[in-house]
């Protein structure tokens, strides 16, 4: 029977399968930050158990981390408290930890791709929901809670539905200024946050494969924020070149093994989708939310829309709790929104060709004065990168703020924050009521109309800079 | 885990939709490592915020099963927001439409999330809004939500709903295949990655 690609990858790990049970499934990675770790190693001691698979293990530190003097103590005492038990844990379970100040620590699904630990048709989990990051190698990989966290540090296993199967093509060309970002924000825009429950989505078509791996990896990312379980893309030359020479990646005869088999992971001629949405690429245009969860955003040339145009009254009260939080006027345009913070990095956003894009727009210019714009790199080995090509005296010259490497204003758990009320253009992937912050109001963007945002201090697409700057140079 | 057979308590209903895991408990509080004690972050900026939020409200007070919109729990994988609501007083969270990290979640911790169609959500906020005091029996073993003369099934599967009846643990559970699972290690591919050793 043909299959899925996501049904190859599941088959292929079923360790056992009975009748009215779950499946239970072998997990091939599993990456552990410190948050959603500590109570699952106190379960394990409490047990008796140990860890089963140190070697399939992998910690780093990430969501607590300042990105100010990253040498130096954490100076909240409930954070640094939280990074000493993952240390702890790591070193007494023999589980391989990227501290901070290590060249392999960053936002963990930034550094599993980066060390070429993430590879096509691997199942991977993480205690984090942006774990469908790495489908974009054509694993499965999806987020989990604590108590799996414990079940997997134990068997490495988790006990599993099978899950139904989606199809978002994307055909045709991006037109200029459009990218990955705004490819899936207007999926959820489309499809809502509910619009992938229990599904897996396979991203497909001619748009989705001439993405570059770190695209593909945004897109898959925010899969999640469609309520999907996992989002995934099937591997090619662009995986293989991507992978080939990474640390832990396969070398010599392993690695022509390897691709031998990863040229099999396509979803077959005749498989079936559950649900299948297509997407005409050239359709498609810079995208920003207005409103406080992700599938509530348009293309940046709308306006905030009007509660009394939606007919649900579920809807409407919806999109009047989510206006009043943002402080907006229904019928404004979208790039009339003056914002205060710019943000560019996060699990999302945060890698070296996110930062190239930005830097490009920013290169020669000083952001509006009136603005903050804080640019935080995904991982040490991406700031590193970024400093060899010398983006970061681009972004300081413009008036950014250069930081160390971790999750930082995306959830604001260190002290990179919003003040309430302020208000933010952030790559990030959540614009949930309070999450840069308390009070704080978030309009997610990509990272070009982030930097093209941060010169006008106004939500600004970056086609809209050649019409500001002939403005200004008119003066 | 704790066992769930039946509960009968009041219900408060919050109609909201897309409630996400960061209202249910905002980030800040998880950076604690215990495993209770995380009810003062339920649901604390509407609590703060919103005096009229139907938490605040003393004739919900002591509300045990909590009547939500669709798409309850979006966001974020924390097992904290399952935590927060179980600290704060919650056995069962109903609503048509549950976010699937949330709902795996809350089988794992033993708070019981169950599905009814949203007519049926909208009838028993009605209930519970005309008569706070109304007492709503969930009954996991009949599969039924009950109130005044009223009956509504819901539907769950027999596994989760065998695991929450007799309150079992899933580590233990799955130990008892470790031959299955030793059996699988044998067939995995020698270039599969290991993060262990680190890079030199």
């Amino acid at each position: 029977m043909p299959k899925t690609l996501a049904e190859k990858v599941y088959d292929a790990h079923v360790v056992r399968s009975a009748a009215g049970e779950p499946d239970l499934l072998f997990i091939d990675l599993h990456l552990v930050h410190e948050v959603t770790s500590p109570q699952a190693f106190d379960g394990l001691r409490a047990a008796g158990r140990t860890v089963r698979r140190p070697d399939l293990t992998m910690a780093t530190e990430d969501h607590n981390v300042p990105t100010l003097d990253v040498l130096a103590p954490i100076a909240d005492p409930v954070s640094r408290a939280q990074v000493e038990a993952l240390r702890r844990n790591a070193a007494e379970f023999g589980v391989r930890l990227a501290p901070m100040g290590d060249r392999d620590q960053g936002i963990v699904h930034v550094i599993g791709p980066q060390l070429g630990l993430t590879q096509p048709g691997m199942t991977i989990v993480c205690g984090d929901s942006h774990t469908s990051t790495h489908g974009a190698f054509g694993a499965l990989a999806f987020g989990i809670g604590t108590s799996e966290v414990e079940h997997v540090l134990a068997t490495q296993t988790l006990p599993q539905y099978r899950p139904r199967q989606m199809a978002v093509t994307v055909d045709g060309e991006l037109p200029a200024g459009v990218s990955a970002k705004d490819v899936i924000l207007a999926v959820i825009a489309q499809i809502g946050t509910g619009g992938g429950q229990g599904h897996v989505i396979e991203y497909r078509g001619s748009a989705i494969e001439k993405l570059s791996m770190e695209a593909r990896m945004t897109i898959c990312n925010m899969s999640i924020e469609a309520g999907a379980k996992a989002g995934l893309i099937a591997p090619d030359e662009t995986t293989f070149a991507f992978l080939a020479g990474r640390p832990h990646a396969p070398q010599g005869a392993d690695w022509d093994a390897a691709v031998e088999h990863w040229r099999t992971l396509r979803t077959d001629e005749g498989a079936v989708f559950d649900r299948e949405v297509r997407i005409d690429a050239a359709s498609l245009a810079p995208y920003v939310t207005w409103g406080t969860n992700p599938g509530q955003g348009l293309p940046i040339s709308g306006r905030v829309p009007d509660p009394a145009d939606f007919a649900d009254e579920g809807d409407r009260r919806d999109v009047e709790g989510a206006l009043a939080y943002m402080g907006l006027t229904p019928g404004t345009p979208l790039r009339e929104i003056e914002v205060d913070t710019v943000f560019l990095g996060s699990c999302t956003n945060g890698r070296i060709e996110d930062l190239r894009v930005a830097a490009e727009l920013l290169r020669g210019k000083r952001i509006d004065p009136s603005t903050r714009m804080l640019v935080v790199p995904g991982s040490v080995a991406v700031k590193s990168q970024a400093e060899a090509e010398g983006l970061d005296r681009v972004f300081l010259d413009a008036g950014a703020e250069w930081r160390g490497a971790g999750c930082s204003m995306c959830l604001g758990m260190n002290p990179d924050q919003l003040r309430p009320g302020e208000r933010s253009a952030s790559t990030s992937n959540r614009n949930f009521q309070g999450r840069q912050g308390k009070g704080g109001r978030t309009h997610l963007v990509s990272p070009a109309v982030a930097a093209a945002t941060a010169l006008t201090g106004r939500l600004t697409a970056p086609a809209d800079l050649e019409t500001a700057d002939l403005t200004s140079a008119g003066v | 885990m704790d066992a769930f057979t039946t509960h009968t308590g009041t219900a408060a209903p919050l109609r909201r939709t897309n409630v996400d895991t960061d209202q249910i408990i905002p980030a800040e509080y998880l950076k604690r490592i215990t495993r209770t004690g995380f009810e003062d972050g339920l649901f604390v900026a509407w609590r703060t915020n919103e005096p009229d939020f139907v938490l605040n409200r003393p004739e919900h007070a002591g509300a045990s099963i909590l009547v939500a919109g669709p798409d309850f729990g979006t966001g974020s994988s924390r097992e904290h927001a399952v935590w927060a609501l179980m600290d704060g007083g919650f056995r069962v969270v109903i609503s048509s439409r549950f976010a699937d990290i949330f709902r795996n979640n809350s089988t794992k911790a033993g708070l019981l999330t169950v599905l009814l169609p949203q007519p049926e959500v909208e009838a028993l906020w009605q209930a519970v809004e005309a008569d706070p005091t109304t007492q709503v029996t969930v009954d996991l073993g009949s599969r039924t939500v009950a109130y005044g003369s009223t009956t509504v099934p819901f539907e769950i599967d027999d596994y989760t709903r065998w695991r929450l009846l007799e309150g079992l643990d899933d580590v233990g559970l799955t130990e008892r295949h470790l031959a299955d699972i030793e059996a699988y290690e044998a067939t995995r591919e020698p270039w599969l990655p290991t993060a262990l050793p680190a890079r030199g």
